[in-house]
């Protein structure tokens, strides 16, 4: 039998003036296994936990009962209490008769009484069933992960490092730099983009205790928060990194010419090349898609020419296996594919371009070297059109949310083209102008005042060409007339979109997404860096729609949690987790289809029944990963399963208790 | 323990999820918004948690009306729980209609952390109702007592 | 390949050439059209005008007769065409609908038989084969700019095209051996009544279109819509005289086109009953037939 004890708090008169404490201090003695209790008027108090261990020690309790506040607010501390009395900390349990009763109850201190004791009672016949529980503890990796080198990742990647640990960035691209390598200027300041982005990318691959993957994916992630095993594949490059010099002879040579993705096929690349001048690492990879010697087997002038011998048409795809602590995505967003809007031409007219393109356009090293010209026939667009929301807040056509970053960048476009070509015309079609940020409406206000653009509250209905003009309809809503333009250049502020491979990248590392592919926070105000998988952490678009500032403070955020994690040794687990009766499992496998955090899985046991070896299989938990929801222990038909601390007896116990 | 009409109160269970429904019992507290004391509230992690079992033999033994509570769909702790909830309360609901119980003596509420007007209003609906239909006689184990 | 044919009022008037054109293709194609006895008019623009309720139940009337016979609807004209989709949707979308209408026309009517725009039937459900297999005068010479007016292709989600940029018409014309041009006026409104009764905002209209193909470099242009044809058609001198412009493009069903190149007498077609002369550029296809086969 165990010995439990029982502490009824009066909190000052919070509960002492309501429920007759003495009276339900009295009554516990008449609940099975109580062999003490008593009341007093602060439980919490310094002298009330000595109480408590004095209690424990003469009495030889076994089992404590603390009648007073939420176990919201005062569990932890009566947990320590125990333990300083030599209990196992979970050998506590707390009736709630402040917030659940006294207070709610106030005017009938009769029916209060009897329900603390009623709620007394509950606690009493459940903390008899107390199991001790020990925190585990697993080793943790001291090396991270970042998937994706873009601004995010980069800045994630540094501060992890910064901090004394271990990084690898993984990016799919043969450089890293991401979407902010190929803008011109940021907003508000007209900081040239690659100034402030280069120095950063130089510093990420110069750091000694960060690793670049570039031209590598992940493509298989296993195990738990502290050691998750991933595999890289790194794509073969057809270039020795070890030898290659990076003088760029072999791009200058190679005579077969590609459209540049870089440019957004605005020029040409070779088929051995960098994606841009300042790429990092700034040593090529064949495209073997459409290189002359993979697609003929003649040419070879790379190899041929390179003068340290670093060009390997035989290299294969190399896959990698490294255990690392804490993974950081930062994959990005990409580009809403305006083609399929039939009011903006299907993507026909070659000068109805997307606001990346106008970046390219407008970069000092980009096709034009600076000069805003348009794609058709190289002339300078006097007249130029800017649409907002292009598949952003369009459930129709697009997605339903708000791209968040197009309005300013918009504005931005607006003062360079007017910076640029002084007697030029600028319209922006918008729906709402917003712009929440550090400077950002005196931004928008002095493209308005100082630069002259138009602003036109309206959707634009029709874009066509005529002759060598694009002739733009639309509509004024606040004059409630129609609009019509005749344009040079049409620029199109799209949507941005989840990565086309965010859905199966969050399949492999099990982390939640949204109906648009951008990945879930675990919570949307107090936890918006971490996943429901521990030790995966979200920094930049990838979570949704954000311009740079706010991917750079996310980035550091996730790089803090993180360092969090890898400054210790071992982590502690919550001992609060499911665990199985192997005996009576089935292995039908339905609490692994349940688990929101895939800690189940079948595994096979081998087992002797009448003589002879049996194998069978039966779920496995990982306590890592378990969170302790309890979801697949009511799936499990033959109750194999249970949660500990919350099991099915100590809950039927607490059933019983409040109706005996 | 056998009940006598005359005396009877209704008892009602709550199971309420850590995260949710239990913190919002607890801001009802805080905010001193008064219930009928007719109710005991049994916290678990999750509504995912709770077994049809537990329902069962909470009415075996005698309980009035049970009230299983958690987040609303979407907010849940553990991402999925509640989803699980909605799923067997609906069967659940059939079966206690099927066996002949009320079916107001077995509810479901999504109520958050801070919704205590709806903790208070919900609890001091189904108080009504429950008082308005009597006692669970027809699921408990023992005898009725006049 | 049986269909219910509602002519509506136009095809019985202004529109006859359609209604003839339509009937000789259809009889080369093997199409039976099964004239709806007792039509009536679809109600047009004056009952939506009028009663929500007429409006409906005006082309439904229509629908149901066609139900009975177990047909579906094949409707030349873009206006009678959007009304009787309209009914279609109404009472399929709406079961309450769908009781109200059928106890005002006293008939029964589920939904069950489709309203089809004619192009849509010779476009999409008359296999192509079918209609290479006719063709004896390919429309060599003909450079179309299709006009589908405002219409045939909406509202999004009830009809067979792309309401931006449809395709139909211009697939049809490349099988009968024409060209057609990409213009930016497919769908943009005739004008409607206002050439009649708003003359400046009517003769501005036509004059964009008109002048927007003849910049694509086109040399006719084709309808599937009475209404439109007739201002295209009827009004363009006018148009001209008052931009003093001169535009000459003759305006065609795709029926006639299609009769055109099946070999049809272009009298039968209705050929010579249009206001722009639309024969020329018919002998001009013709001749440049018996060129090649002189050749």
């Amino acid at each position: 039998m165990k010995r439990v004890g029982v502490f009824v708090c009066h909190c000052g008169t919070n509960i002492g003036a309501v429920v007759d404490c003495p009276q339900v201090a009295e009554k516990a003695m008449d609940f099975p296994g109580v062999v003490y209790s008593v009341d007093y008027k602060y439980m919490c108090s310094e002298p009330g936990q000595e109480m408590i261990k004095k209690a424990v020690q003469e009495h030889r309790l076994d089992r404590v009962v603390v009648a007073s506040c939420s176990p919201r607010m005062h569990e932890r501390t009566f947990q320590r209490c125990v333990e300083g009395a030599g209990l196992n900390s979970y050998f506590v349990e707390m009736a709630n008769i402040r917030e659940h009763c006294s207070w709610v109850h106030a005017g009938e201190p009769e029916k209060a009484t009897e329900k603390a004791m009623d709620l007394v009672k509950m606690a009493v016949a459940k903390v008899v069933k107390n199991k001790p529980l020990q925190k585990a503890t697993i080793p943790v990796t001291d090396r991270a992960l970042v998937i994706g080198g873009g601004i995010a990742g980069i800045q994630a990647a540094l501060d992890i490092a910064n901090a004394g640990h271990v990084v690898d960035i993984v990016e799919k691209e043969p450089s890293i730099g991401g979407k902010m390598a190929q803008i011109d200027k940021t907003f508000p300041t007209l900081d040239c983009s690659a100034c402030i982005l280069t120095p950063k990318m130089v510093e990420a691959a110069s750091h000694p205790n960060i690793n670049l993957l570039t031209y590598s994916e992940v493509e298989k992630v296993e195990g738990f928060v502290g050691n998750f095993d991933v595999t890289i594949k790194k794509k073969a490059r057809s270039v020795n990194m070890d030898v290659c010099t990076g003088c760029g002879l072999c791009m200058e040579k190679c005579p077969k010419k590609v459209d540049s993705e870089f440019e957004l096929k605005m020029s040409k690349r070779r088929a051995i090349y960098t994606p841009f001048p300042q790429a990092i690492p700034n040593k090529p990879v064949i495209d073997r898609e459409n290189c002359t010697y993979f697609n003929t087997g003649k040419c070879g002038i790379c190899s041929k020419v390179c003068p340290a011998g670093a060009v390997d048409y035989t290299q294969e795809d190399e896959y990698l296996t490294r255990r690392y602590g804490a993974i950081v995505v930062a994959i990005g967003f990409e580009l809403f594919d305006y083609s399929v809007i039939g009011e903006y031409g299907y993507g026909k007219y070659p000068d109805v371009i997307t606001g990346l393109h106008f970046e390219r356009l407008v970069n000092a090293s980009g096709p034009t070297l600076g000069k805003i010209k348009r794609p058709s026939d190289h002339k300078e667009p006097k007249n130029v059109v800017f649409i907002k929301c292009v598949g952003s807040r369009d459930p129709a056509k697009g997605k339903s949310y708000c791209s968040k970053a197009c309005c300013m960048y918009t504005a931005k476009h607006a003062t360079l083209v007017r910076e640029k070509i002084k007697d030029s015309n600028i319209y922006i079609f918008y729906m709402d102008v917003r712009t929440p940020g550090k400077g950002y409406d005196e931004f928008y206000n002095r493209t308005r005042e100082q630069y002259g653009a138009n602003y036109i509250r309206g959707r634009v209905s029709k874009i066509y060409q005529q002759g060598e003009r694009l002739i733009v309809r639309g509509e004024d809503t606040l004059l409630g007339r129609p609009v019509e333009i005749e344009a040079d250049l049409v620029v199109l502020a799209t949507a941005m979109v989840a990565q086309p491979g965010a859905g199966q990248l969050a399949q492999k590392l099990g982390i939640g997404y949204d109906k648009d592919h951008f990945y879930t926070e675990a919570h949307p105000k107090l936890a918006p860096v971490e996943t429901h998988t521990q030790g995966v952490y979200l920094a930049g678009a990838c979570q949704g729609p954000k311009d740079i500032p706010e991917s750079v403070a996310q980035a550091s955020a996730a790089a803090a949690k993180v360092c969090g994690l890898l400054s210790k040794r071992e982590m502690l687990t919550e001992p609060i987790v499911s665990e199985v009766n192997e005996s009576i499992c089935a292995g039908c496998g339905m609490c692994v289809a349940i688990c929101p955090y895939k800690a189940i899985e079948l595994k096979t046991i081998s087992e002797r029944i009448q003589g002879q070896t049996v194998e069978r299989q039966v779920a496995s938990v990982n306590g890592g990963l378990c969170q302790g929801c309890g979801a697949c222990t009511v799936a499990c038909r033959s109750a194999a399963l249970n949660l500990k601390h919350f099991t099915d007896q100590q809950i039927l116990a607490e059933v019983n208790a409040l109706c005996l | 323990m056998s009940v006598n009409e005359v005396t009877w109160q209704p008892k009602i269970l709550v199971f309420a999820c850590n995260w949710c429904t239990y913190a919002g019992a607890d801001l009802t507290g805080l905010s001193r918004l008064q219930y009928p004391a007719t109710v005991r509230i049994l916290r678990v992690p999750c509504s995912g948690r709770i077994n049809p079992q537990f329902v069962l033999k909470a009415f075996q033994k005698g309980v009035d009306a049970v009230l299983v509570a958690g987040c609303h769909p979407g907010d849940c702790h553990y991402t999925t729980g509640n989803y699980f909830t909605r799923r067997r309360f609906l069967i659940m609901r059939r079966l206690m209609e099927y066996v002949g119980l009320e079916p107001e003596r077995l509810q479901a509420r999504w109520i958050s952390a801070a919704e205590a007007p709806k903790f208070q209003q919900v609890i001091t609906e189904i108080s009504e109702q429950i008082r308005a239909l009597g006692p669970n006689r027809k699921l408990r184990d023992e005898e009725w007592k006049i | 390949m049986k269909y219910a044919y509602f002519p509506g009022c136009s095809l019985a008037t202004t529109g006859r050439e359609y209604d003839m054109s339509t009937k000789e293709i259809a009889e080369v194609l093997g199409i039976e059209l099964w004239e709806i006895p007792d039509w009536n008019c679809c109600g047009a623009s004056s009952a939506h005008l009028t009663d929500y309720r007429l409006a409906l139940a005006l082309p439904a009337r229509n629908m149901a007769i066609a139900e009975e016979a177990g047909l579906d609807v094949a409707i030349p004209c873009a206006a009678c065409y959007a009304r009787s989709k309209a009914v279609e949707a109404a009472v399929t979308s709406s079961e309450e609908t769908r009781e109200e209408i059928e106890e005002i026309i006293e008939r029964k009517y589920s939904g069950k038989s489709k309203a089809k725009a004619l192009l849509d039937i010779m476009a999409n459900d008359v296999p192509e084969s079918l209609i290479t297999k006719q063709v004896v005068n390919p429309l060599k010479g003909i450079r179309a700019a299709c006009y589908y007016g405002c219409l045939l292709v909406r509202p999004l989600n009830t009809g067979f095209d792309d309401p931006e940029d449809p395709r139909s018409m211009d697939k049809l014309i490349k099988v009968l051996g024409g060209e057609t041009v990409d213009w930016a006026y497919k769908t943009e409104c005739c004008g409607a009544s206002h050439p009649t009764t708003k003359r400046g905002v009517g003769f501005q209209m036509l004059d964009r279109i008109l002048a927007n193909a003849k910049e694509a470099g086109a040399n006719c242009l084709v309808t599937a819509c009475p209404l439109c044809l007739n201002n295209l058609d009827m009004r363009q001198g006018q148009v001209e005289k008052a931009y003093q412009k001169k535009y000459g493009l003759p305006v065609y069903y795709f029926t006639e086109l299609m009769g055109l190149a099946f070999g049809i007498e272009p009298a039968k077609l209705g050929l010579n009953k249009h206001f722009v002369d639309a024969m020329p550029l018919v002998q001009e296809v013709l001749k440049l037939k018996s060129g090649r086969e002189s050749a």
